[in-house]
């Protein structure tokens, strides 16, 4: 058994087990607000109204307070206009933020770490330009329609906005969302015919895509960090034309200041068929860091910019390949010591909650398609199915395993456990499989075989492009 | 509310599933039909452009030139036929019976032509093309598009899943 009082890198599972005060009044008020997206905003009936006022009600207090309360009363009577429409988005994402943070204060008590100063803010602001508006405008077409009023004519209106948006790196975040969102929007159509809707989902990116259409949005105060970094493992995010890989890291400064807890992204649109391994070669090139992460290496950074939330802007002129590292021994010596950035205000959301965590000494129970771990008599769900098929790590070998770095996360209501890499005994051997193994390039035999068809998929892709795409 | 209804990383479509591209670089389910674009066996210049309309099994088949398919006269060319089986790899079967509303969800790709062929579809002008062909082309440019290292935070609520729904 792992003792209690154990640093901060052991997690103690029964306060995750406990209920967050004030959560589920939130939630409740947030899917009253969610109900009236279901029928739309054309013209709402009380039922959705009162979800609405319920809404502006629970941000009265805060500086939203009076333009949500105008908004709702606008919607309610069918009348919104797209700045009602923001200011309701603006107001459930506030909402979101608050259950952020008590979760966060949560996970804070139940891994003993604390949470390091960020200096700096952004202005924002400025003049909105005509292609985010566009995308404002489809949004608010949407939230009138409600989700049950999709049909293939409004969906594939936001298809010329989101291939406006794309070739603009500065604007890829609204563009990848609405991507995401638009393809589960068509293949839901018609709305009047779904027998179940994905609510909570589908109002976390309507709103989001709605913020981000605000000029200044995006902007993060960014510095530049000098030191060592000790990847942990890479969490990896797909839908069927983007993808994203975030390397988990910590990070001691070269002036022996706190060690902090960053990412390191690396993100690209991508054809439909680019899938598996696929997708490791097409975000390899642009990450150096995940070579490292392949070959088990530390990277030193010099002057690398970071965002005031711990996001590495990579680069790789400031990435020098360092000493080998294994993640296990960053997890146990170096990641009790390391700090979190606070997150920035509109990234505050229960499903950006994704805090590295070590765990051991448990006892892995697999009921059905369930997988739990057992610490100190309490259990907390493990998530295997996030683990990415491209790669060693399977859900077999984590409920083998008998330690774990993970990324803890909540959803629906629960605390869950990501496992980016487990270790496992094998004839008396500790051995350890990694989720991004793969990432930087297959060396076993399942991985190149996998790496040779994807090859080829790309392969197939950029002849025909080439051959079609310029005449 | 369901977990699945109050989850914000709830799965809503499933993953693509691998296949051959060379024969068949392009398929999807949209418009109201199976459509997609069949290499040429003999001209490496040359594509079919084809599809299946769902309900009615309405079809074409022509080259991106607009010259009307040779094999596509009152009955299923090959080139409808590779685009059936490739679909059926992609998506799977129960899919895109789904969606062509053909009654086949337990058959297979034979099974789903089959069926529809006996519904005796008639066929359609090529007016679909032009706009499949662009649909390709702009399916062919996001190999193109840059990547990027500045986070995305919205794709959080797209997590990488085992899951075959």
């Amino acid at each position: 058994m792992v003792p209690d009082d154990q640093g901060g890198g052991v997690m103690r599972a029964d306060l995750l087990a406990d209920p967050v005060d004030g959560v589920d009044e939130v939630l409740a008020v947030v899917a009253g607000a969610d109900q009236a997206l279901v029928a739309g905003l054309l013209r709402p009936q009380p039922a959705q109204a009162a979800g609405l006022v319920a809404l502006a009600e629970a941000v009265a207090g805060s500086p939203l307070g009076a333009k949500v309360a105008e908004a709702a009363e606008k919607a309610a009577a069918g009348a919104a206009g797209e700045e009602h429409f923001l200011s309701l988005a603006a107001s459930r994402i506030a909402l979101f933020g608050s259950v952020h943070d008590a979760l966060m204060a949560r996970i804070e008590q139940a891994t003993g770490r604390a949470q390091a100063d960020s200096g700096g803010a952004v202005s924002g602001g400025g003049q909105a330009e005509n292609l985010l508006l566009a995308a404002r405008s489809w949004l608010a077409d949407l939230a009138r329609a409600g989700w049950q009023g999709i049909d293939h004519e409004l969906v594939s209106g936001a298809e010329p906005v989101i291939t406006a948006l794309l070739p603009e790196p500065r604007l890829r975040r609204l563009a990848a969302v609405l991507d995401g969102f638009a393809a589960e929007l068509a293949a839901s159509c018609p709305g009047s015919a779904l027998e179940r809707i994905p609510v909570r989902r589908w109002g976390d990116l309507w709103s989001r895509a709605l913020l981000l259409t605000l000029p200044g949005a995006t902007e993060v105060p960014v510095s530049t960090v000098t030191g060592r970094l000790l990847p942990l493992g890479v969490d990896l995010h797909e839908h069927a034309t983007a993808a994203q890989a975030q390397v988990h890291a910590v990070f001691e400064p070269a002036d022996g200041g706190t060690p902090l807890l960053v990412r390191a992204s690396v993100s690209a649109p991508k054809p439909d068929t680019i899938i598996g391994a696929g997708i490791w070669q097409l975000l390899r090139p642009h990450l150096s860091l995940l070579t490292a992460v392949s070959e088990g290496r530390s990277v030193e950074l010099t002057d690398m910019p970071i965002t005031a939330e711990g996001d590495l802007l990579w680069r790789d002129e400031h990435a020098r390949s360092g000493e080998p590292a294994d993640p296990f021994v960053t997890a146990r010596v170096a990641l009790p010591a390391a700090s979190a950035l606070p997150t920035a205000p509109l990234d505050r959301h229960p499903a950006r909650i994704a805090v590295p965590v070590f765990l051991e000494g448990y006892l892995a129970e697999q009921s059905g398609e369930a997988l739990t771990f057992s610490l100190a008599g309490r259990s907390i769900a493990v998530d295997t199915d996030r683990v990415p098929a491209a790669g060693p790590l399977t859900p077999e070998a984590v409920a083998a395993s008998n330690a774990c770095i993970g990324l803890l996360r909540w959803d629906a209501g629960t605390f869950r456990v990501q496992p980016l890499a487990v270790e496992t005994t094998a004839r008396k051997k500790t051995v350890a499989l990694h989720a991004g193994a793969w990432a930087g390039g297959a060396a076993d035999k399942v991985g190149v075989k996998a790496e040779k068809a994807a090859t080829d998929a790309a392969t197939v892709l950029r002849e025909r492009a080439g051959r079609l795409l310029r005449k | 509310m369901s977990d699945w209804e109050s989850a914000s990383a709830a799965r809503v479509l499933p993953p693509a599933r691998p296949r051959k591209l060379a024969k068949v670089p392009f398929v999807e389910l949209a418009d109201g039909r199976l459509q997609g674009v069949v290499s040429s066996g003999s001209d490496i210049e040359r594509v079919y452009v084809s599809s299946v309309a769902a309900g009615s099994y309405e079809f074409a088949c022509s080259t991106n030139n607009n010259r009307p398919c040779g094999g596509a006269r009152g009955y299923f060319c090959n080139h409808i036929g590779a685009l059936i089986t490739e679909a059926v790899l992609q998506y799977g079967v129960a899919r895109v019976a789904r969606y062509l509303r053909v009654d086949a969800e337990d058959m297979d790709a034979e099974a789903i032509r089959s069926l529809m062929l006996g519904a005796r579809p008639s066929q359609a002008d090529s007016a679909a093309a032009a706009q499949v062909f662009s649909r390709f082309l702009r399916h062919l440019a996001y190999v193109e598009l840059p990547a990027t290292t500045s986070p995305l935070p919205e794709l959080q609520w797209f997590p990488t899943t085992r899951a075959v729904v």
